[in-house]
């Protein structure tokens, strides 16, 4: 039978009430890495399931409506163990699911992207905010949910300059990933006039993240560590991974705040958020899941929400069909931030205000007032069109 | 105490419409937790109704001599004595109610809990929930037809406008809107159903027979990036002539020619503009503008802001007597 009616073309469309048909089955696989990365704070620590949980309320939210339409989704969760071939476990899949989720490091999804190319899956990179992925490594069959590093340093540095806290000293961890965000936060420093009065780098030198007397030890280091620095505003930390961030506030030599890696963070979500709606979806993911919604978690649900607007947009769940509205002029997604986002056409990163968070609460929300853009003022966050090097194929 | 309300808006009921006193309106300030009540005839604050957590949809009963108001974050709806300004009772909505609709009647209540998926359905004189509709994710806008047939619910999360029955309470149709539908109204004559897009950024007007997208208003204001508008509440004329839409951030109500869907006008009122009610006389609209703490008063012949009152904090919803 007929499930949808055109009204005026471009008006939308209407559709009737559930039919007593079969649904339309609409598979979305989840794939991560096995295991959890370990964090200064305990209260940070990701869950197992951080991530997958967000996909998880986003196929409970798709099929609420999908009851409405016919449709109904089912999530296949695969996590890769170390040594496990990636493409191997994406392309089992894909054999019964024509989206799938990644969290992945970058080299991985390249591989995973390339294999299921022919296939003609749909991935949405939930995980890796790598530059490269929309940039030089872009792919046509990659859409990104993840916000990116440059996203993630403009967003922060928009907020440090409107404060008129200009003067940053730039402490930078010892592993690569610290140092590609300490690349972004450079670039946002000279976007926006503020000024990196010295960079020290803090080296990894191993050792515990927990231990029985690690207070005593840390309100030793980091003091010193950060003495004799010229005249500055804030501390700006880059450490992604985890080894001296969180050690920082209320412990530098001067009385200075902390962003970056800790203190201040720039986020796609936090668990604080309550404004435009929020609060609605916070309460529905802790009922489900029996904890807190993090970025991960928020990056997996918007994008199993976006197949599920796609799908009820147009009414059908070929993965063609879907592919090709989420890239197309027409499509945008409502997700808590108080606009709608947008896909950049250019190279599928999805456009997304950053929250600034404290741990507590959501500071501010960039991008901030007064920086302008011609197209929309969610493009002063990251690389724009006309930087971009991404040729998608 | 409780049963001295039931009484009184037993009798209510019993009378034919209350005679019309002078326009009283009530703003519900949802930071506040607070109730505005504003003199008409002096544009001032008279009295400020201490209320529950997060005060947000706010209606007259029929007879005029009630108002309820949503007070989602105490899961209930709280009943204010329009004589003596106070709180007398609260009703059993479901959890986190936010908008509500009443049959013609006044004796049925239809409260959309945004938190489980549900409207309630509330009997007014027993004060006793007679059952839930499941509907989509995040139920908001809540509006019945003209003939009292069928009740329109909007989901935020699902898009959509359901069409439930109100005698079967079962959804006879499902209408896809742009994205985050967040208020319905119908024109006076029932010929149409106009839906509110909050981050679509339009208005879609529906067909309520065939259930059909027909039109859509859209919105542009020079110098204002696209994003910023997002309309929300939507106040109809009696001849169904003209519509008023508050487009949120945007700042603006947007005057629009039913006829031809086109915007005529864009009103800059307060900031961040959520709904609005006309005084019975329909002389003056009235709007809540959330983040700018004020009221602004539409002289609706003229259609020029004439005045602006400071109410409490985050004002959301607005009611006038009847």
């Amino acid at each position: 039978m007929i499930r949808w009616l055109v009204g005026l073309i471009g008006l939308g469309l209407a559709a009737t009430s559930a039919s007593a048909a079969d649904p339309v089955m609409i598979g979305v696989g989840y794939l991560g890495i096995a295991g959890t990365r370990s964090t200064l704070s305990l209260v940070e620590q990701p869950t197992e399931n951080d991530g997958v949980a967000g996909a998880r309320l986003a196929i409970e939210d798709n099929n609420t409506t999908g009851k409405l339409l016919g449709q109904r989704f089912a999530l296949e969760e695969r996590r890769i163990r170390e040594g496990e071939d990636p493409v191997q476990a994406a392309t089992a899949l894909a054999e019964k699911n024509g989206f799938i989720i990644a969290d992945l490091p970058a080299d991985a999804l390249l591989k995973v992207s390339d294999a299921l190319r022919d296939r003609g899956t749909l991935l949405f990179n939930a995980g890796a905010i790598d530059e490269r992925l929309r940039e030089a490594d872009c792919r046509a069959n990659v859409i990104h949910t993840a916000p990116t590093r440059a996203m993630l340093a403009d967003a922060l540095g928009q907020y440090l300059v409107w404060k008129q806290w200009k003067r940053w000293l730039l402490v930078v961890g010892s592993h690569d990933e610290d140092k590609l965000f300490a690349d972004a936060l450079r670039r946002t420093a000279t976007r926006f006039g503020a000024k990196i009065v010295q960079e020290r780098t803090f080296e990894d030198a191993g050792g515990a993240r927990r231990t029985d007397s690690g207070v005593t030890l840390i309100q030793r280091q980091m003091p010193v560590f950060t003495q004799q620095a010229p005249a500055y505003d804030v501390l700006v930390a880059a450490d992604e991974s985890e080894v001296f961030g969180a050690y920082l506030p209320y412990r530098t030599w001067d009385p200075r705040p902390v962003a970056g890696s800790a203190g201040l963070v720039p986020r796609s979500w936090d668990a604080a958020q309550d404004q435009w709606g929020a609060i609605q979806m916070q309460n529905r993911f802790i009922k489900l899941n029996s904890r807190r919604m993090t970025a991960l978690d928020m990056q997996a649900w918007t994008a199993v929400r976006m197949i599920g607007e796609a799908t009820s947009r147009t009414n059908s769940g070929d993965v063609k069909k879907v592919a090709d509205f989420i890239k197309g002029p027409d499509f945008s997604v409502a997700a808590f931030k108080g606009t709608r986002l947008t896909l950049r056409d250019w190279n599928l990163q999805l456009r997304q205000p950053i929250l600034l968070v404290d741990g507590r609460m959501v500071v501010s929300v960039s991008p901030q007032e007064g920086f302008l853009h011609q197209v929309s003022e969610l493009d002063t966050l990251g690389y724009d069109r006309p930087e971009s090097k991404c040729k998608l194929k | 105490m409780s049963r001295t309300w039931r009484v009184g808006l037993l009798s209510g009921l019993a009378l034919a419409a209350a005679p019309a006193h002078a326009f009283i309106a009530y703003v519900s300030n949802e930071k506040s937790n607070t109730v505005s009540v504003i003199d008409t005839d002096s544009w001032t604050v008279t009295k400020t109704i201490k209320v529950g957590q997060r005060p947000r949809g706010i209606d007259f009963t029929r007879d005029g001599k009630f108002v309820m108001v949503a007070v989602g974050d105490d899961d209930t709806i709280q009943v204010i004595d329009a004589k003596t300004q106070s709180i007398v009772d609260s009703l059993p909505s479901g959890p986190d109610p936010e908008l509500f609709a009443q049959d013609a009647a006044g004796k049925i209540l239809y409260v959309a809990n945004e938190n489980d998926n549900t409207v309630t359905v509330i009997d007014l004189e027993k004060r006793a929930r007679l059952g839930d509709i499941q509907v989509g994710v995040e139920p908001e806008g809540m509006t019945i037809s003209p003939d009292g047939k069928m009740l329109i619910n909007t989901s935020e999360t699902t898009n959509m406008a359901h069409f439930i029955d109100t005698t079967s309470r079962q959804i006879v149709a499902n209408v896809l809107v742009d994205a985050r539908p967040r208020f319905a109204e119908f024109k006076h004559d029932a010929s149409e159903l106009w839906v509110s897009s909050e981050i679509g950024g339009t208005v879609s007007i529906i067909d309520p027979r065939k259930h059909e997208v027909i039109g859509k208003v859209t919105f542009e204001i020079p110098g204002l990036r696209k994003e910023a508008i997002q309309p929300v509440g939507i106040g109809m004329t009696r001849d169904d002539k003209t519509a008023f839409v508050a487009l949120g951030p945007a700042n603006r109500i947007a005057v629009v020619d039913v006829a031809s869907r086109k915007v005529t006008k864009y009103l800059l009122v307060g900031q961040r503009v959520w709904h609005m009610a006309f005084t019975p006389d329909e002389k003056y609209l009235l709007t809540t503008n959330g983040v700018s703490n004020d009221v602004s008063v539409i002289d609706v012949a003229a259609q020029k802001v004439i005045k602006t009152i400071q109410v409490g904090e985050l004002p959301w919803g607005i009611t006038i007597a009847p």
